[in-house]
């Protein structure tokens, strides 16, 4: 009996391998797919809290705009097909399109549009931008498919900020419960949310738009936290598409895999050194200028993210509109960096601290940072810290830092520079009154300009090492297409993808 | 005795609780600022304070969530936005299968080859026996993990690499999609346990009673069986019930490296994101979990060693 047993048992597990392999191929259909997120959305409705994956699950694929951003980063309409700007430019009059339904059936109108702006510019807002809606002064609905914005001040950017996530409208019945069950006038319709693992969406086979009805049937956003696993999943052909690869080192294995594409684009995430300029010896431009000149911005990008990113010399990155390249403004020079440190009295050298989230950018950043202020007499001091709950208790809201290292996410978000309380400590009245008129300028040339301006002023002072924009490292599989390359704004818009035969 | 016992089991919840409710509470980190983030603002952060409920004093809230507790009630995580009730029995539906087979594969591993290296000490069998031990030791089951996924997901397309399709899917797919996460979690677990088997049997195999069995004319093996393996039990089972809580804890890096859905991912998440509401009730869970099964550990020593019993 027991020679036969023996060797009938790695049979039987053969067998039993075999019969869960074949259980478990041939899940992908043809006209569905599977991305990989690495970050879980708390919450699917992106006006009430500020976390990129919210709006990268929901935006253009649930959640509509009046205005939409496409993947080059210009503002088109949406929901409003058209609109007249007064020549004040403190009215704008949207004309709405007719016929469009949100997902449980009622009508998208002027009244709907201006609950929704209502909502996110109240007493109660919770919208992550309020900002950008503190110029609306009054709102009028005259009839359904007219909606009237009057303005307390010219706002160039109005357009733009309204093709946000956060701008996004909502249903007035439904908004309530668009946290867990969203429901907006896209292309997709919400079908469910399993926490920790997936959510699922599919066709709105009612979709307004006919010229830009999506060709996939469904839709799943898998969230899946570690690279190493990413990789796996990609390779083992379980999920179709990693638009936001998490670790740069792996991202040259996909390159020779025939059955996988990869592509490198821009995001909008800037990584930057934030110096703090409430306290010596940062207080003094000298220091900070000779700190900018001590960092070689391609090591960092070598050393951080395996040599992907694009070096900035400003907060501002190539893909927003007015770019201006100021990476040659304080470029590497540690001699300079040197004779500047000693010019505002330390010539024995200094001591800073470093306060770095766990992420992989900001942790091998600060390693490299390190080791290029050394060159200079610059001690640096690592302190980790925890991203995002204890970095936001310390540096951001109670300023207790020298330095600090993290992404910055918004887009055009250069207007953080003239908050008064923001992190930095920057307090720049000629930076506040030039940010101020490019904010209202309606004439794109002169607002561009004056973008131009600012991002010199910080160029120039220093509030932050300006580092590099972290890539949007995209693999996925062959024949799979429109994906976006790059990430003007954070993003997995679904319209126009589809496999090509 | 069990009513004591009872009482003891409520009362360490009760202090866990409330110590769990003080350390969430007093960690830096403002769950309103993390869902707001490098955008917020004072009157946005008072907003989502208050909906929230963060703005109530910390008494009430304990109390309100004490009361919650007793009657089922979880609460709503502050993130999901959903009842924390529910998060937990889907998330334990992956981590205590996980754990139970891990347990019971680390069991059929680790007791054969702890029998066979007592049997057979210094000889081929137990040299074997011992390097799968050290081995099993000196390696993570996170690493294990990685090459399981390397080899079986990624080269042989035998198996998932991770993800969980959720029972409904089937038996087939759920099942296949832990088969390398039990194996991770499993393997330094049997490591430790053959190495107490024997390391047990080989104690009592010294001992008179085993002498006397030989006297009377059993055979090595019979003695092993009948007379050392029973006595080995209690040293046996202990090491088991540490290794249930360690496995549900260390299922953490497992569940990280499969990407499953399980409560040590939930609770890693909910950390970060400070949403104090899911980890106060999945902690809490865990602590009853592992206060359970220790209390069955000591029911199951009852059962293998008559003095015990006797005393008791």
């Amino acid at each position: 009996m027991q020679p036969i047993r023996r060797r009938r048992l790695p049979t039987l597990l053969a067998a039993a391998f075999a019969v869960l392999a074949l259980s478990t191929a041939g899940a992908a259909a043809k006209d569905g797919v599977v991305i990989a997120m690495g970050i879980e959305p708390a919450g699917l409705d992106p006006t009430i809290a500020a976390p990129a994956a919210i709006g990268q699950v929901t935006w253009q694929n649930v959640f509509e705009g009046l205005t939409r951003i496409d993947r080059d980063g210009k503002v088109r309409p949406q929901l409003a097909e058209a609109w007249d700007i007064a020549t004040d430019g403190k009215t704008y009059t949207f004309h709405l399109r007719s016929g469009v339904r949100f997902h449980n059936g009622v009508a998208f109108d002027a009244a709907t549009a201006k609950f929704t702006l209502d909502r996110a510019r109240g007493e109660k807002s919770t919208n992550p931008q309020k900002q950008f809606f503190e110029t609306i002064e009054r709102i009028e609905a005259p009839d359904a498919q007219t909606l009237v914005l009057s303005l307390k001040q010219p706002t160039g950017n109005l357009l733009y900020w309204l093709g946000w996530p956060t701008a996004v409208m909502l249903e007035p019945s439904s908004a309530e419960d668009d946290r867990t069950h969203p429901i907006g006038t896209g292309p997709f319709v919400f079908d469910g949310w399993r926490q920790g693992v997936s959510v699922d969406l599919k066709r709105n086979e009612a979709y307004w738009d006919a010229a830009r009805r999506p060709q996939l049937s469904s839709a799943t956003f898998r969230f899946i936290a570690d690279a190493q696993a990413q990789a796996a999943a990609v390779q083992s052909g379980e999920v179709d598409a990693v638009p936001e690869f998490g670790a740069p080192e792996l991202f040259a294995s996909f390159k020779d895999d025939p059955r996988l594409e990869t592509v490198v684009g821009d995001t909008e995430l800037k990584v930057v050194a934030g110096l703090n300029l409430r306290k010596p010896p940062l207080d003094d431009v000298r220091v900070r200028q000779a700190l900018m000149m001590a960092i070689d911005r391609q090591v960092v990008i070598e050393g951080a993210w395996s040599g992907f990113g694009t070096p900035i010399g400003s907060h501002y990155t190539p893909n927003d509109p007015g770019y201006v390249d100021l990476t040659g403004r304080l470029a590497y020079d540690p001699a300079k960096a040197r004779a500047l440190l000693a010019e505002a009295g330390h010539a024995d050298g200094l001591d800073l601290t470093i306060k770095v989230p766990q992420m992989t950018y900001a942790t091998r950043s600060a390693e490299v940072l390190q080791a290029l202020l050394a060159e200079v007499g610059v001690r640096l001091t690592i302190v980790p810290t925890e991203f995002p709950a204890k970095w936001i208790d310390e540096v951001f809201k109670r300023h207790d830092f020298d330095m600090t290292i993290v992404a910055h996410a918004e887009p055009l978000d250069i207007g953080i520079y003239a908050r008064p309380d923001y992190y930095f400590g920057y307090r720049n009245p000629q930076f506040d009154r030039v940010l101020g008129e490019a904010e209202a300028a309606t004439d794109t040339a002169r607002r561009l300009e004056l973008y131009g301006e600012a991002q010199r002023m910080l160029a120039d002072d220093v509030p932050a090492l300006y580092l590099f924009v972290m890539p949007k490292l995209g693999v996925w599989k062959a024949g799979l297409k429109g994906l976006w390359a790059n990430e003007p704004i954070p993003s997995n818009d679904l319209t126009e993808v589809r496999w090509d035969d | 005795m069990l009513l004591r016992r009872l009482i003891g089991l409520l009362l360490t919840l009760l202090a866990v609780s409330l110590l769990l409710f003080l350390v969430m509470n007093l960690l830096p980190g403002d769950p309103a600022a993390v869902m707001l983030g490098t955008s917020a603002r004072p009157d946005t952060l008072a907003a989502m304070r208050e909906a929230m409920g963060l703005d109530r004093p910390l008494p009430v809230r304990f109390v309100v969530w004490l009361g919650g507790v007793l009657t089922g009630d979880f609460g709503t995580s502050i993130t999901y936005g959903t009842p924390v009730a529910e998060l937990i029995r889907d998330r334990a539906a992956v981590t205590l299968p996980l754990a139970g087979l891990a347990i019971l594969l680390s069991i059929l591993i680790a007791l054969p080859l702890g029998l066979v290296s007592a049997a057979r000490r210094g000889r081929r069998a137990d040299a074997v026996a011992g390097l799968f031990a050290q081995l099993g030791l000196a390696l993570p089951n996170f690493w294990i993990g990685l090459l399981l996924v390397l080899v079986f997901a990624s080269e042989l397309h035998w198996l998932p690499s991770g993800g969980f399709p959720g029972w409904s899917a089937g038996l087939g797919p759920a099942l296949s999609a832990l088969v390398l996460p039990t194996v991770a979690l499993a393997l330094p677990q049997a490591a430790v346990l053959t190495r107490v088997t024997r390391a047990a049997l080989l104690d009592t195999l010294a001992e008179d009673f085993v002498r006397t069995a030989r006297a009377k004319g059993l055979t090595r093996r019979e003695a092993l069986l009948r007379h050392a393996l029973p006595n080995a039990m209690v040293p046996i089972l202990t090491i088991l019930g540490l290794q249930f809580s360690f496995l549900v804890a260390g299922a953490v890096l497992v569940e990280n490296v499969f990407d499953l859905p399980g409560l040590g991912r939930l609770v890693y998440q909910a950390l970060l994101q400070r949403d104090a509401v899911v980890v106060q009730g999945t902690v809490l869970c865990f602590t009853a979990l592992v206060v359970v099964v220790n209390f069955l550990v000591d029911l199951a020593y009852l059962r293998f060693d008559p003095r015990l019993r006797a005393a008791s």
